[in-house]
This record gives C-alpha cells, sequence and structure tokens, in this order.
C-alpha cells in the first residue's frame, strides 16, 4: 500500500491512491479528491533523519574528479564506514514542493535517492534481520550547494540542513511492495531532460547494511529515515527549474527551484 | 513550561575562544587548510535526549566521555534569517544542557558515533528567557563526584548569543520544540563509569547524571 500526508481543506489527512486514476486521492475519511486540490506534506513525520555522504561509489568519483588530490583518501574511508550525517526537521519540505535556490549559491543540484523509513524500534540489529525494522519507503531529493561547503563535520549543515532542502515524497510504498529495495533504477529529470541515472544496487553499502551499522551505536525508532545516498549526475539548477526524482516502484518526486528573496 | 525539545537539537562546535585557539593550528592542516566561516553545526538526535538523573549509559567500547557543559536556548517564535538585533526576541528560554561527547580528534565528518548514543544529551533545568539578564554573562560549571573540573564563561563566546542565533537562522529556522546549544568550552572534563556528572549555570539551576557502564542484560535486551 502506497500512502500519502496532504494538506485538504484546512487539514491534515492521511491519503491513499485510487486505482485507475493518478490525478486523484482518496482522504482517509474517504472523500476522493483532485490532486490539485491537495498540498502533499513528508508523508510521513520524520523523527531523526540520517543521511548517506558518497554511498555511490561513481559520484564520489565525480566528485574527487572536481575536488583535490586529497579527497581520494576520503573515498577509501567511506568504504570502510559509511559516511553518515544527519538533517533538521526544518529541512522538510514535501512533494511538489518548493526549494529556495540561495543568491550566493554557485552550485547547487540535486541529489535523488532512496530513502528507507524505519518502523520498529531496535538497537544493535543484525544485518540479516535489518529489513524486519523497515516499514517502507520513499523518494528523497537532498539538494547540495556545493560552494557552501566547509570541511569541518562535513557535509555541513549549511549545504544539507536548509530549510526546505530536503524533498520527501509523494508516498510512502510499504516495504513488502517492493520486492528488492537493491534492485531499483533512480533517475532524475531537469525539466524533463533525464540528467542522473543510477541502480540502488550499486551502493557501496546497501539497506541492511547501513540498519545494521546505525543501530550498532544508536537506537532507531519508528519514523526514522534514513536517505542512502545518491549516484552520480550533478547538474547546476536555477530558479525555475523543475525537479523530478524517481526511484522505480517507490514514486516520482517533484520540486520546484525558487529564487532567493529578502 | 517545558522547553523540553520536540523537533531538532543543533549544538556548535567552534563558539568558546579557547576552543579555537586550540584547534588553530589544526585548522591550517589538511585536510582542513582554513578555519571555518560559518558556524561549525551538529545534531543531537532523539534518541539522545534524557532527563536530570537519568544515567548515561557507556557501551564496552567507551571508556570515558567529555562532560559537555554547554546552555540551550529555546524558541517561542520561529526565527528565519533574523538580524542579531532581532535575534533575543525570539527566545523562550534558557536550559542547561550536557552534550557528552566521546573524545575526538578528527573534525572532518559529523561526529556520530561520539555524539549520538542513547541517552548522549541529558536536558534540564530550564528557565523562561526573562529571568536571565544577559545570556552573555553565564558562568558554566562542571563538576565530576563533586570537584569543579571546568569553569567557563557565555562573555568568551566569539559569536555572542544572538549573533548565534542569526546566523544560524540564515540557512536553519529556529521554531518552537528546537534546542540550539552554544557548545563546550575547552578542556571539558572527563567522566568514567560510577561517576557523577554535574552542571551549573547561575541562574538556571544544576543538572546531575551518573555515568554507568551498560550491562551485559541491557545489551542482551537490546
Amino acid at each position: 500500500m502506497k500512502t500519502a500526508r496532504v494538506v485538504f481543506g484546512g487539514a491534515v489527512h492521511e491519503a491513499f491512491e485510487v486505482p485507475g486514476e493518478p490525478d486523484r486521492l482518496r482522504l482517509a475519511d474517504g472523500r476522493v479528491v483532485s490532486e490539485a486540490q491537495v498540498m502533499w506534506l513528508a508523508p510521513f513525520e520524520p523523527r531523526t533523519i540520517f543521511a548517506l555522504a558518497l554511498n555511490y561509489a561513481d559520484h564520489a568519483q565525480e566528485l574527487a574528479a572536481k575536488s583535490s588530490a586529497e579527497q581520494g583518501s576520503f573515498l577509501q574511508a567511506q568504504r570502510s564506514e559509511p559516511v553518515v550525517f544527519l538533517k533538521g526537521a526544518n529541512s522538510v519540505v514535501g512533494h511538489r514542493g518548493l526549494t529556495r535556490r540561495p543568491a550566493d549559491g554557485e552550485f547547487m543540484h540535486y541529489e535523488c535517492e532512496l530513502a528507507v523509513v524505519i518502523g520498529r524500534e531496535g538497537q544493535r540489529i543484525a544485518r540479516a534481520r535489518a529489513m524486519d525494522f523497515v516499514r517502507g519507503y520513499t523518494v528523497a531529493n537532498d539538494y547540495a550547494i556545493r560552494n557552501f561547503l566547509e570541511p569541518y563535520y562535513r557535509p555541513n549543515l549549511r549545504v544539507k540542513s536548509r530549510d526546505g532542502g530536503t524533498a520527501l515524497g509523494p508516498w510512502l510504498v510499504d516495504r513488502d511492495d517492493i520486492a528488492d529495495p537493491m534492485d531499483l533504477a533512480l533517475r532524475t529529470e531537469l525539466n524533463g531532460r533525464v540528467v542522473q541515472e543510477g541502480h540502488t544496487g550499486d551502493m557501496i553499502h546497501d539497506v541492511a547494511s547501513l540498519i545494521e551499522y546505525l543501530s550498532s551505536f544508536m537506537t532507531l525508532s519508528p519514523g526514522d529515515v534514513i536517505l542512502t545516498g545518491t549516484p552520480k549526475g550533478s547538474v547546476d539548477v536555477q530558479p525555475g527549474d523543475e525537479v523530478v526524482c524517481e526511484v522505480q516502484g517507490v514514486g516520482r518526486l517533484l520540486n520546484t527551484l525558487v529564487a532567493d528573496w529578502g | 513550561m517545558s522547553f523540553f525539545p520536540t523537533r531538532t537539537v543543533v549544538g556548535a562546535m567552534f563558539e568558546f575562544q579557547g576552543v579555537w585557539q586550540a584547534l588553530e593550528p589544526v585548522m591550517a592542516q589538511p585536510p582542513h587548510h582554513r578555519p571555518p566561516v560559518h558556524p561549525v553545526l551538529y545534531i543531537k538526535p532523539a534518541n539522545t535526549w534524557c532527563r536530570a538523573g537519568d544515567a548515561v549509559l557507556l557501551p564496552p567500547e567507551v571508556e570515558e566521555v567529555e562532560v559537555g557543559a554547554t546552555l540551550g536556548i529555546s524558541f517561542a517564535r520561529t526565527a528565519s534569517r533574523v538580524s542579531e538585533a532581532q535575534a533575543l526576541d525570539f527566545v523562550a528560554g534558557y536550559a542547561i544542557v550536557n552534550d557528552v561527547t566521546v573524545p575526538h580528534q578528527a573534525l572532518l565528518r559529523p561526529p556520530m558515533k561520539q555524539k549520538c548514543r542513547d541517552g548522549f544529551c541529558p536536558i534540564g533545568p530550564w528557565v523562561p528567557a526573562e529571568q536571565i539578564l544577559d545570556p552573555n554573562d553565564l558562568e558554566i560549571r562542571a563538576y565530576v563526584n563533586g570537584e569543579l573540573r571546568q569553569r567557563s564563561h557565555t562573555r568568551d563566546l566569539r559569536r555572542n548569543v544572538a549573533r548565534l542565533i542569526a546566523d544560524v537562522s540564515e540557512f536553519m529556522s529556529l521554531a518552537p520544540g528546537d534546542l540550539l546549544l552554544i557548545g563546550v568550552a575547552e578542556q571539558p572534563a572527563r567522566a568514567r563509569p560510577g561517576d557523577a556528572m554535574a552542571i551549573e549555570i547561575d541562574g538556571i539551576g544544576r543538572l546531575e547524571n551518573p555515568v554507568q557502564r551498560e550491562s551485559a542484560a541491557q545489551q542482551e535486551a537490546a
């Protein structure tokens, strides 16, 4: 099953697909409404938001090629231990949301990612049991602004925890509806042109390993979400651009860039 | 009124002059090469939050921790892209926070294993903002087993409290339910299993938490 959270008529509703009618939603109270009538929120209320840096080898190489020689060493480090960072609640925006491109951003890019939502509390979860703790999946667009990177606790929050810089949605898809999360195509379209393509099978640390790793030193709880990293294909985005991040079988997440203000 | 967080707890790493001075030589070296321009921030996630009196449990791989004596700022209204002059108008109150941290040298990557373990962020007590005459004139004291081990003062911040709120709110709105930590001064006290940690801030109160070794039973239950 797929569920969404939408605003309709001044209230937040849980919403569901209407079979055969992709432009309509069924609210939990039974009303069927047009998609154009609702505002999409993130499909669940995130608790701790984890994200992975450099979890696809091709993206890591792409960044290293653009940066200093030293970055080769962090590629190696990444293989031995995942590079994890956290995001604040301020960063979340839903499907069809707006994300600000700051005036002093020089290179801002989308990152299409499979997001894994935790459904059950657990610590020291063995890899073999890890998927028992998953509630489902959604799509994430984990925007970054490369010229805001500073080499302290990197990627720093000014890059990765900006207001509205993390789009989630449209749907939370139940775990059992996805046969194998490690066999999904990822794709980003910028104004209808394909600019990023990848496959979850190319993750350096797969979903089960990430759950095992994080739960080895902290308790995971329902609502925690792991943004599993992005493959290569970073293109600068500008105000007015429409970005669609798609994860096969999970959803198509639209976001529009808006100009800075004030 | 409770200022216990419900959203995001975010801390600033380099704000005390003494911390900055101690790390200046490191900042010039690889992989950093240059000092940070913007506040260096980290998040204390929900699994770390706990209350006065709660035991901070250390797993087998953690020998000792730093007592992270710091001030937490909570918000009455959403501070988004606010100026330094306006910033304190958004503050609901101030809390004592123990930003418990596993000692570490490396600053390149977010301190997940160092700062994000369960129970590593005791919070409380707190007072409404109007009870604090000047948040930049507070002494913070850390004790281990009753002995004074660290004394710091908020006048030694590189960015004063209002400036820090302004700089963070430039990209990260600070809302009711959030807590902004000003960071921990240089040479924090260290504590081991069996020790009692305490933090005092004048005008706010005292926060006490014991440090205990995580038992085999607790690990098994996990």
